[in-house]
């Protein structure tokens, strides 16, 4: 039986619309994921701007505009890079973000420095060494790791890594950064090894056989040739995990202990970006100074994150210009 | 069974130790020279699907020698098997005995085994590194730290593989700024960089077009002069031009004729054989 030419047509015809419409379909969806991140930015700092120019609480003689017996000023800029926070207080108030986005760093920073060599020793260890069953649990379980709800993370850290870190390090409380940064890389640690684990199952096997052929190693051929030529998808798979652990909230909330005092000290309670909104949008007052200056600390992490992610594409970027991959 | 080709002289009964000998003797008279590795009873196979029966076999240290056969007989597998790179598949494993330097090679340490025989694989896969870089590699896993001896060495190698000429200036350039003749030729110079007694060539020339495969055959035939060049092949002309002995299996992974390229090609003693050469010649 054969087909001619002709019947063949109708359907190459379909086709070639379905092309147009697929086309489309890519096209719309593309610009409605840019229109929405479009429309949050412009909520956030619609929300954050604002803040400059309301009216707030200043201590005693300070002032400019006295009303009911208290001194008042209007908000600047500047009053949100200083370094203290107290937005409640009836006697003054200061909006300084300053210990919040050192919290937010120092917490972070310290849980990528944990969470990325455990998730790429692991992704190696499974990927290239241990035995093929191994490899399929370990899917699973960090599966089921990435589905436990934040919350959870954040009583499994109250309960037991607080009380650690208390005892071990011998500090007078365990609710502080290092607990925070402990939780956050447990809970990056599934994002970042199952994505490090395919990006070098991603590797050609060509670059295994070449190194090996060579007289490598199997450690030198994973330290030399696998990591290398992985490492557009192992940096994105700390991005992601990055990601995670500077949005995260609850679990942090839970453990950081959320004082808002500046410190650098990861030993010491600290209040990150997240947690400081959370813990006071339920109280601000709507419209208020205080109530903008939450979305300037929301304005303030989605630039961190931004800068992050920007820092490391960069990074990524001149190592696959290193390579060759991409042109100079 | 089909007589083993150096084996239609050796008595199969006499002690192992009078087959070695016999072999020698025989390898040196067919082809003028001594043997660099011997092969005996090897059987090969991929969990329990046999490839490789019983081949036994004498690689004369001189000269290029050529694997051919009809597709799927196991060609790749027996180069494979001579640096262990079959290992990398699970469930593979090889019987019998590879003599090299007077061991086992089937039971010594791949690493150092690959060091001493190298290899070049069908498509060209440089690392996504520089030039230098790729060529440097094999020198630097075996731990040389020198800068001038690396450059060298890299020169060295790129002359030998042909290739200096056309990227001395680029050397830091991408290799996959190459093109696919060059970067087989950089491939090969990648392998000889760390000194290799033998050199394995898979196919080499099955992804690039005449000319470039042209300059690959050229640039084996001048290996030959200084190491033992073992290719496979599945094209009778290019045997025929770039090799001095070659080895026929057959579709079931039988060794079936062994010997000088020309008098295989002229008078091949197996029927087989020979209609497998004469279905490739038309
Ligand atoms: N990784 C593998 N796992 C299982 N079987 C394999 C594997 N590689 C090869 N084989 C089988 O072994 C046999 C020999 O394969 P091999 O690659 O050695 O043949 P070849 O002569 O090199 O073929 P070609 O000329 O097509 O390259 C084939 O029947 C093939 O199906
Ligand atoms: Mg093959």
């Amino acid at each position: 039986m054969s087909v001619s030419m002709d019947e063949l047509g109708p359907g190459l015809k379909i086709r070639m619309k379905n092309r147009n419409i697929d086309c489309y379909v890519f096209f719309t969806l593309a610009l409605i994921s840019l229109v929405a991140l479009g429309v949050i930015l412009y909520f956030i700092f619609a929300q954050a701007i604002p803040f400059v120019g309301k009216l707030k609480v200043v201590p005693e003689g300070m002032g400019a505009i006295v009303k009911w017996g208290q001194d008042y000023s209007h908000t600047r800029l500047w009053d949100l890079f200083s370094t203290r926070w107290s937005p409640a207080s009836y006697k003054h108030q200061f909006f300084g973000m300053v210990p919040m986005i050192v919290a937010t760093t120092v917490i972070t920073l310290g849980a990528m420095a944990l969470a990325i060599p455990f998730g790429l020793s692991a992704a190696v260890f499974v990927g290239e060494v241990g035995p093929r069953w191994l490899k399929d649990i370990f899917k699973t379980v960090l599966e089921l790791l990435a589905a436990v709800p934040s919350i959870v993370y954040g009583f499994f850290g109250l309960i037991i890594i607080a009380p650690w870190v208390r005892e071990s390090f011998d500090v007078v409380s365990g609710s502080n950064g290092l607990s925070a940064a402990l939780i956050l890389s447990i809970m990056a640690l599934p994002t970042i090894a199952s994505l490090a684990e395919d990006a070098l199952h991603a590797v050609p096997n060509t670059y295994r056989e070449a190194s090996l052929a060579l007289g490598a190693t199997k450690w030198q051929t994973i330290w030399r040739t696998l990591i290398p030529a992985a490492s557009s998808g192992v940096i994105g798979a700390g991005i992601l995990g990055m990601g995670r652990a500077v949005g995260e909230t609850m679990a942090v909330l839970l453990v950081a202990g959320n004082s808002a005092f500046l410190t650098w000290n990861i030993f010491r309670s600290m209040r990150p970006l997240t947690a400081g909104i959370a813990l006071d949008m339920a109280e601000s007052v709507h419209g208020s100074a205080h109530y903008h200056a939450l979305f300037a600390l929301g304005a303030m992490l989605l630039l961190i994150a931004l800068v992050m992610n920007w820092t490391a594409e960069w990074f990524h970027v001149r190592l696959l210009r290193r390579q060759g991959i991409r042109e100079g | 069974m089909v007589k083993r080709p150096e084996h239609r002289e050796i008595d199969a009964t006499a002690g192992r130790d009078a087959q070695v000998d016999a072999t020698r003797a025989w390898v040196k008279r067919t082809f003028y020279g001594e043997t660099i590795i011997e092969i005996w009873d090897l059987d090969f196979f991929y969990g329990r699907n046999r490839v490789l029966h019983d081949v036994s076999l004498g690689i004369p240290k001189d000269g290029v020698t050529a694997i051919m056969g009809p597709s799927g007989c196991g060609k790749s597998t027996l180069l494979r098997t001579l640096n262990r790179m079959y290992e990398v598949v699970p469930g593979a494993r090889a019987t019998g005995e590879v003599i090299f330097e007077g061991e086992n090679l089937l039971k010594s340490d791949p690493v150092i085994l690959r060091h001493k025989i190298g290899m070049v694989f069908q498509r060209p896969n440089p690392f996504p590194k520089s030039i230098f870089d790729n060529v440097a590699y094999g020198p630097r896993i075996h731990g040389l730290r020198n800068r001038r001896k690396l450059a060298d060495l890299v020169e060295d190698a790129l002359h030998r593989a042909a290739l200096w000429d056309e990227v001395k200036d680029r050397l830091k350039d991408s290799a996959f700024s190459l093109s696919g003749g060059q970067q087989q030729r950089l491939c090969i110079a990648r392998a000889l960089a760390v000194r290799p007694r033998i050199l394995l060539m898979d196919e080499p020339c099955s992804a690039l077009d005449p000319k470039a495969s042209d300059r690959i055959e050229h640039t084996a035939r001048e290996l030959a002069e200084e190491l033992t060049v073992i290719i496979v092949t599945h094209n009778l002309q290019q045997a025929g031009r770039v090799s001095d002995n070659v080895a026929v299996l057959l579709a079931d992974g039988e060794l079936a004729e062994f010997g000088p390229t020309r008098s295989i090609f002229e008078s091949p003693q197996d029927e087989r054989v020979a209609d497998y050469l004469c279905g490739r010649f038309g």
